[in-house]
């Protein structure tokens, strides 16, 4: 079974870092901002590293808990071995998971919390995903940043951390289902064109999700894909069309609402933060949004498989929410 | 839908690199480059009484350094994506991407970061042009003498 629904599981709240790029951007409202990449620490990792833990401290501040009152700390990002979630994690008594599914490691954070919290589960869960811009630029774009030119479908990784409380207790955010997806080559090999590579994969997770709930895209009143860019989102709209013969009209790609067109960022935002960022500051603030669907795509590109000239598999996930009242 | 019509739907869909406009672009600045050299060039052997052997490896240690330094401050990255190879292909290009992995790797210990990574991609400028020049001089040799 791809799919899941649950019955009591809520959103609490949400908490966000984002880098000096981002501050100035179309996001308002932001919680916290940082001057510079570094965030008073030493290299760009222990600054992500940071960030993390701000994050966890700001949530569990604002909503008055304590480390024993989480139940699991589940986080997901872009650095080898997870490195950055581990070393924020070993800072808190949480009982804790890493996740990775590159840019839907935040979706896939939420699907495990989720399933573990449902029905009589356990009780709370802060689920976590981060991306620092020269971080992973570092380990995924090489050569570029030392002088290959960007070619117009690149993808620019968000500089942030997102983070939110799973709970048990009624909110007005509820977590109604979920699709968890398949691994989709559709053959591309060009690291540089993200948007190509995932965009079967949102397609194929889309689909599963409206078969197993028995319903249209219409249901929903914003379906929110995590990181296609402004190529990629033109490919996935029209894959759905001549694959599926589906028209879809309420589609937003969280690649585009981050950056202006100024910041010189080419086919939009990348990173697992992007569809967090773009939920919690944007839709969920939107009163039009009643019924959510969010896809959170992941390319799950190794540098090194992709110097081997091996297509590139990807991967997509779904979450279902409601806003209620 | 299979492998080579997704091809093919993703080629419609992905804007062109406007190939004739980027290298006109770097021809011209990668061309002011050089012009710019030449004129140091002429200043240190008129000015300065450097014989023109001595005045070339003054421009290429200043062309690096400007290069180098302008990484370090920041600017490079924004003018390579303007003006595409034009900064590359120079020796500025090669200096950039020295400084680029020294700032990448400074951190993670002189040998096994600095040390390790100094000639990251620029190790392959190096071995490949080594060895057209190796080439290159045998076939002068062949033919010149």
């Amino acid at each position: 079974m791809d799919s899941i629904k649950f019955s009591n599981v809520y959103v609490k709240d949400s908490f966000s870092v984002v880098g000096p790029l981002e501050s100035e951007g179309q996001i308002k409202n932001l919680h916290l901002t940082m001057d510079d990449y570094y965030y008073h620490e030493k290299t760009f990792e222990q600054a992500e590293i940071k960030m993390q833990r701000v994050v966890i401290d700001n949530l569990l501040l604002r909503n008055k808990l304590l480390e024993s009152d989480i139940d699991y700390l589940i986080s997901g990002e872009l650095s080898n071995q997870l490195a950055i979630s581990s070393y924020a994690a070993k800072n808190y008594r949480i009982p804790f998971l890493g996740v990775y599914s590159a840019c839907a490691s935040f979706v896939e954070g939420m699907i495990f919390g989720s399933k573990l919290l449902d029905g009589r589960g356990s009780r709370k869960a802060i689920v976590l995903s981060s991306s620092h811009n020269l971080n992973a630029e570092k380990q995924f774009r090489f050569p570029i940043e030392y002088g290959a030119p960007k070619p117009k479908t690149t993808t620019f990784t968000a500089t942030a951390c997102v983070g939110s409380i799973l709970t048990r207790d009624n909110t007005n955010l509820k977590v109604e289902g979920a699709t968890v997806g398949t691994v989709i080559d559709l053959g591309c090999k060009d690291a540089t064109h993200m948007g190509a590579v995932m965009a079967p994969a949102a397609a194929q997770v889309l689909m599963q999700h409206l078969n197993d709930f028995r319903r249209t895209v219409d249901y929903y009143d914003v379906i929110l894909t995590g990181d296609l860019g402004s190529v990629g989102a033109t490919i996935f709209r029209e894959y759905l069309k001549r694959s599926y013969g589906i028209k879809i009209k309420n589609h937003v790609d969280a690649a585009k609402e981050i950056y202006l067109d100024s910041q010189d960022v080419y086919a939009g935002a990348s990173g697992p933060t992007a569809l967090p960022l773009v939920l919690f500051h944007k839709i969920v603030k939107n009163n039009r949004f009643k019924k959510i669907l969010i896809i959170g795509t992941g390319s799950l590109h190794s540098p090194t498989l992709v110097n081997q000239k091996i297509t590139i598999p990807a991967i997509a996930h779904a979450i279902s929410l409601e806003v209620l009242k | 839908m299979n492998q080579d019509e997704y091809k093919k739907l993703v080629d419609e869909l992905t804007p062109k690199e406007n190939k004739l406009k980027n290298a006109l672009v770097a021809f011209l600045v990668g061309g002011l480059i050089g012009f710019v050299g030449e004129v140091i060039i002429h200043i240190l052997t008129s000015s300065f009484g450097l014989e023109s052997i001595e005045a070339y490896t003054w421009l290429c240690i200043l062309l690096i350094f400007v290069g180098s330094f302008l990484t370090a401050l920041g600017f490079f990255d924004n003018w390579v994506t303007r003006v595409k190879a034009g900064l590359i292909v120079p020796t500025t290009g090669f200096a950039h991407s020295i400084t680029s992995s020294a700032l990448d790797y400074k951190k993670e210990g002189l040998i096994t970061g600095l040390g390790a990574n100094f000639f990251k991609l620029a190790g392959s400028v190096l071995l490949y042009g080594i060895i057209a020049a190796f080439f290159l001089s045998i076939v002068g040799v062949i033919f010149y003498g």
